[in-house]
């Protein structure tokens, strides 16, 4: 089993100061360091741990090789096994993603691939991945998000799949801090600037504040694609005389050394000096490869393909080679490159973006080339597969790398990182929110929460994405999941033949606070909104991607915070019954000795049997009842009303009622169905209150409802999970309420929609306008409208 | 279905040609691929510019594609009279290549702009528009970062005394000047504007509306009359 979730992780960027260490090394002396010459000077010392090697690693790259390697294979080794690459410090932890995965019919490609794949009927499958592109988003924010789109939009290429949509979870310091006014606005033109002119539409995600990510900003994006499920790509090399092909974008230098260099080494105040080279990304360039490599899919002209993220070629080309015949022969020389002075070294370490490699079959050669200079993208054949067992690299005609391709891509490190719970976790739990005083003005309460940077609206930044490309957005934000349309996606394919009502549900979801509290606790609650939002839409959730946002792996109390994550995660998939389908690791997310909050971002993937039943957000008309499913507990810690009135971050969380989720999502998905549900928003920070609030404005239909319990603070604020508020049409009250019966999932009918304002009877009323304002105002306040 | 054949163009970099295509099937119109480096129509009745970012839109929006092939061949055509409709870099590349006046310059906000956008329909006597009322206000959705119309003054007098102004924005979401969204030329064969009438055509998919089907209506009537 292969622990990896991933291969792309946070693509980032180089110090400048190692990459031209090591390739000074080789020009200094004006000679190419072959394996012959490695093996002639077996003492000649090298610069392994300047880049991110530990001795004992070294000593075993001496031994796998009984050489020392050259410096071509130790940039290859270094890389490959950073903790970037080889998630050496998770992987014993992620383990538990497959041994406790549920078992699932629709999984068609689990973890260790580019990307998961899942069967959603109808011959129809989806391929969606999360991942981290924090660091470079700080250095860049620009360029820092866009690539990281980029990144994530070719993993699921090089699964056969035609991108259809992304979102993004986002994470900043506080609204009002110097420097989220540079990093947002960047953030934000990034992803507009990359995913717009790529034509993916943006549907979800989310944006949250909190000091703990000042200096330490996440960026997570999510792609999804579709394919017809006989039509996967793997990343694989099968059979010797298969021909390797190089397409793509130009290889720079960009960002050389960076996997390895900078997503292992915690920011300090001289990151400003890393700025120069983080990757520049080109959506122009991402589109014609995305056009180019899904009319070869069509043509059945490649064999196995991969794409080019963190590590290069010399991720690529290990990895190729190690999952298919087990040889490969490349000619460095044929690299097309953007500068003609990079040394073989720096070719193998570039992360430039935009670029591919595929496995073709030397007859289809022509045919393959053909295809790309149709949609003018450079391709060159660089080298073929062997049935050597190795990787042998040549440069200027002389042997530079002969490695065993499985060492670099599969044998690298693994480290049982020793891990304590915090010092002042149990404090920090004892300090329990049932000391704060509540307050006597609710309804000053609720527009002070919805005013509030985490509930605010983010029209800010979603109206920045364009939500509409590609005609087949069924719900986008501010809908609690992004739906799309699967028919009608695949060129070639006639529409007849692409005939499908099915629909696919998408969200993101994460809780820092929550989850620094009890990241057990945590990350489970984590999959279970995502999964709620997803189930609001009316979807069967299906499949898990994880992006999990830690500090750094060598701090026990950080390891202990990861390895509860993983384990509450686990678990709560396997009671879930949705399995984790790949994902990525992001580690060191931390300024000095201080790590952001432990942040697990949980994606879940749904499927509508028929789309056109999917439910709608919110309140859509007058008349309606307004049900409140699920049952109501006082539960503060890690809230938003805790937060905004008090500063207070203490207790535990909301318990994790996963029983109660999996009951709710089976009213939800039955009742929509069965065309019972009117509209429907699930309940999350902010509790009823800020339910309510939303479900109006999104059609500006007001309601009149009372508060179900004696405690309307608890009531409206509380925020308990597996609930949601639903909308229904009095002829389908009956209804409904015998499907909750049946389910076992506790319903009160708390009044009807209509009218010009929120009202809780005996408890507050407020204007729709001055509700709105209260909402909306935040962001354009702060950011300029 | 009607015989109605009408082209719809992709450039390297065009996005919303699916979607344009899509439109027109569902208007009951044959919609026929062009493709930018074919110095062919294929015999099209019509032809529709989809938005995108062209060639990535490096330079000017829509500066590099005017020069394309299949544009060498749309020129003339439309000079003579074959109804084009260009939507957001559609728009763009009309300007560009001069079968319309003016120019769209970068958003007022200097941002990005994607919404649900109202819009008064200023001329119907357009071969695209003759299927909405004088006046009527309708929905589009708006998704760009340059579609701030502008044009010297001369321009502007002679778009507003010739009612060529087809399109307004209502609630201006970029600048442009005297709050133009949509243009027509002399004759009313050629429209440009910023909205995308093709993501509201379906009850299911995109905008909150269906009044994009309005633009397909006008030409498949046009077309059927002609």
């Amino acid at each position: 089993m292969n622990a990896r979730t991933g291969t792309d992780m946070d693509s980032t960027h180089t110090d400048g100061q190692v990459s031209t260490q090591v390739s000074a090394d080789s020009r200094a002396g004006g000679f190419v360091d072959t394996v012959e010459r490695a093996a002639r000077t077996p003492d000649e010392p090298q610069p392994y741990a300047e880049l991110g090697m530990k001795d004992d690693e070294y000593a075993r790259v001496r031994e796998i090789l009984g050489r020392r390697p050259t410096s071509s294979e130790l940039a290859i080794y270094s890389v490959m096994w950073s903790e970037h690459c080889s998630y050496k410090s998770s992987k014993v932890h992620l383990r538990q993603f497959a041994a406790k995965a549920p078992k699932s019919d629709a999984l068609l490609v689990g973890m260790g691939e580019n990307a998961g794949v899942v069967d959603i009927g109808d011959g129809w499958a989806a391929t969606f991945k999360i991942e981290s592109h924090n660091h470079p988003s700080y250095v860049e924010p620009h360029q820092g998000a866009a690539t990281g789109v980029g990144g994530i939009v070719r993993d699921i290429l090089s699964m056969g799949a035609r991108p259809v949509a992304v979102m993004d979870s986002l994470r900043f310091g506080p609204i009002d801090a110097p420097d989220t006014a540079r990093v947002l606005p960047g953030v934000v033109e990034g992803i507009s600037s990359y995913g717009n002119c790529l034509g993916l539409p943006n549907i979800g995600g989310e944006v949250a504040f909190d000091p703990c990510y000042a200096g330490n900003p996440l960026v997570n994006a999510l792609c999804v694609g579709l394919l017809r499920k006989d039509r996967i790509k793997l990343a694989t090399a099968p059979g010797p005389g298969n021909k390797v092909v190089l397409f793509g974008a130009r290889t720079g230098p960009d960002g050389i050394g960076g996997a390895s260099v900078l997503a292992s080494a915690t920011f300090e105040e001289e990151s400003q000096a890393k700025r120069p080279s983080v990757q520049v990304g080109d959506p122009f360039m991402e589109k014609l490869l995305v056009e180019c490599c899904l009319e070869l899919f069509e043509a059945d002209l490649v064999v196995g393909i991969q794409d080019l993220g963190a590590a290069g070629i010399s991720c690529a080309t290990t990895e190729l080679a190690a999952k298919g015949t087990g040889g490969m022969r490349i000619d460095l020389d044929l690299v097309p490159l953007r500068d003609p002075s990079l040394r073989p070294e720096e070719i193998l370490m570039s992360e430039s973006q935009e670029r591919m490699m595929a496995i073709v079959k030397p007859a289809d050669v022509p045919a393959f080339l053909e295809v790309c200079a149709k949609w003018d993208v450079p391709a060159t054949v660089i080298g073929e597969v062997t049935d050597t067992g190795r990787l042998v690299m040549t440069w200027r005609g002389e042997t530079i790398v002969d490695i065993p391709p499985g060492t670099a891509a599969n044998d690298g490190p693994v480290y049982e990182r020793p891990y304590h719970e915090p010092a002042d976790q149990a404090a920090l739990n004892a300090d329990s929110p049932r000391r704060l005083p509540r307050p006597g003005d609710l309804r000053a309460t609720l527009l002070e929460l919805l005013a509030s940077p985490n509930i605010a609206s983010k029209e800010w930044v979603t109206s920045q994405y364009d939500r509409y490309v590609r005609g087949n957005t069924v719900l986008a934000m501010p809908a609690d999941a992004g739906v799309l349309r699967v028919g009608d996606v695949v060129p070639g394919v006639a529409p007849e033949a692409a005939e499908t009502r099915r629909g696919i549900a998408l969200a993101t979801d994460g809780n820092g606070r929550y989850a620094r509290l009890d990241p057990y606790a945590g990350a489970q609650l984590a999959l279970a909104e995502a999964y709620r939002n997803v189930a609001v839409t009316g979807a069967r959730p299906l499949a898990v991607t994880n992006c999990l946002n830690f500090g750094s792996p060598e701090d026990p109390e950080v390891m202990w915070q990861f390895a509860e994550a993983t384990r509450g995660l686990a678990d709560a998939c396997r009671a879930l019954g949705v399995p984790v389908t790949g994902g990525n690791v992001s580690f060191y997310n931390q300024t000095g000795s201080v790590a952001i909050h432990p942040t697990p971002i949980v994606g879940v993937l749904g499927v509508l049997d028929d789309v056109a039943k999917r439910i709608t957000p919110g309140f859509p008309e007058a008349g309606l009842r307004v049900v409140l499913l699920g049952e109501t507990f006082e539960e503060f810690g890690g809230s938003e009303w805790a937060w905004v009135a008090h500063g207070h971050l203490g207790g535990l969380p909301p318990r994790a009622r996963l029983d109660e989720e999996r009951a709710l999502a089976d009213v939800l998905v039955t009742g929509a169905a069965r065309g019972l549900i009117a509209g429907a928003h699930d309940l999350s920070h902010g509790g009823l209150g800020v339910a309510l609030a939303e479900a109006c404005l999104l059609h500006g239909v007001g309601c009149t409802v009372a508060t179900p319990g004696d405690d309307a603070f608890t009531d409206l604020f509380s925020e308990t999970t597996a609930r949601a508020v639903v909308a229904v049409r009095p002829e389908h009250f009956d209804a409904l309420v015998k499907l909750c019966a049946v389910n076992d999932v506790p319903y009160q009918t708390l009044g009807t929609t209509g009218g010009s304002s929120l009202t809780v009877e005996g408890v507050l009323e407020i204007p729709l306008p001055e509700l709105r304002d209260a909402y909306e105002r935040t962001l354009p306040a702060v950011f300029g409208d | 279905m009607s015989g109605a054949r009408v082209g719809v163009v992709t450039f390297p970099g065009t996005l919303d040609d699916q979607d344009a295509a899509r439109a027109v099937r569902h208007a009951g119109a044959t919609p026929v691929p062009l493709w930018h480096a074919d110095r062919d129509l294929k015999g099209v009745d019509a032809v529709f510019l989809p938005g995108g970012f062209s060639y990535g839109d490096y330079l000017r929006c829509g500066a590099i594609s005017r020069f394309s092939p299949v544009m060498e061949e749309l020129i003339p055509a439309a000079r003579k009279g074959l109804p084009v409709l260009g939507t957001c870099n559609g728009f763009q590349i009309l300007c560009e290549a001069h079968l319309l006046p003016g120019a769209l310059t970068r958003n007022a906000g200097l941002r990005y702009v994607c919404r649900d956008q109202r819009l008064r329909v200023e001329n119907t006597a357009t071969v695209w528009t003759s299927a909405f009322s004088p006046g009527q206000e309708i929905v589009l959705p708006i998704k760009h970062g340059e579609g701030r119309y502008v044009a010297d003054p001369e321009t502007i007098a002679e778009l507003e005394a010739n009612n060529r102004v087809v399109f307004r924005y209502l609630g201006n979401p970029n600048g442009s000047l005297n709050d133009i969204a949509g243009i027509t030329n002399e004759t009313g064969t050629i429209v440009g504007l910023m909205p995308h009438p093709e993501h509201a055509v379906e009850e299911l998919t995109g905008a909150p509306s269906l009044d994009g089907r309005g633009i397909f209506t006008s030409i498949l009537k046009h077309l059927v009359n002609a």
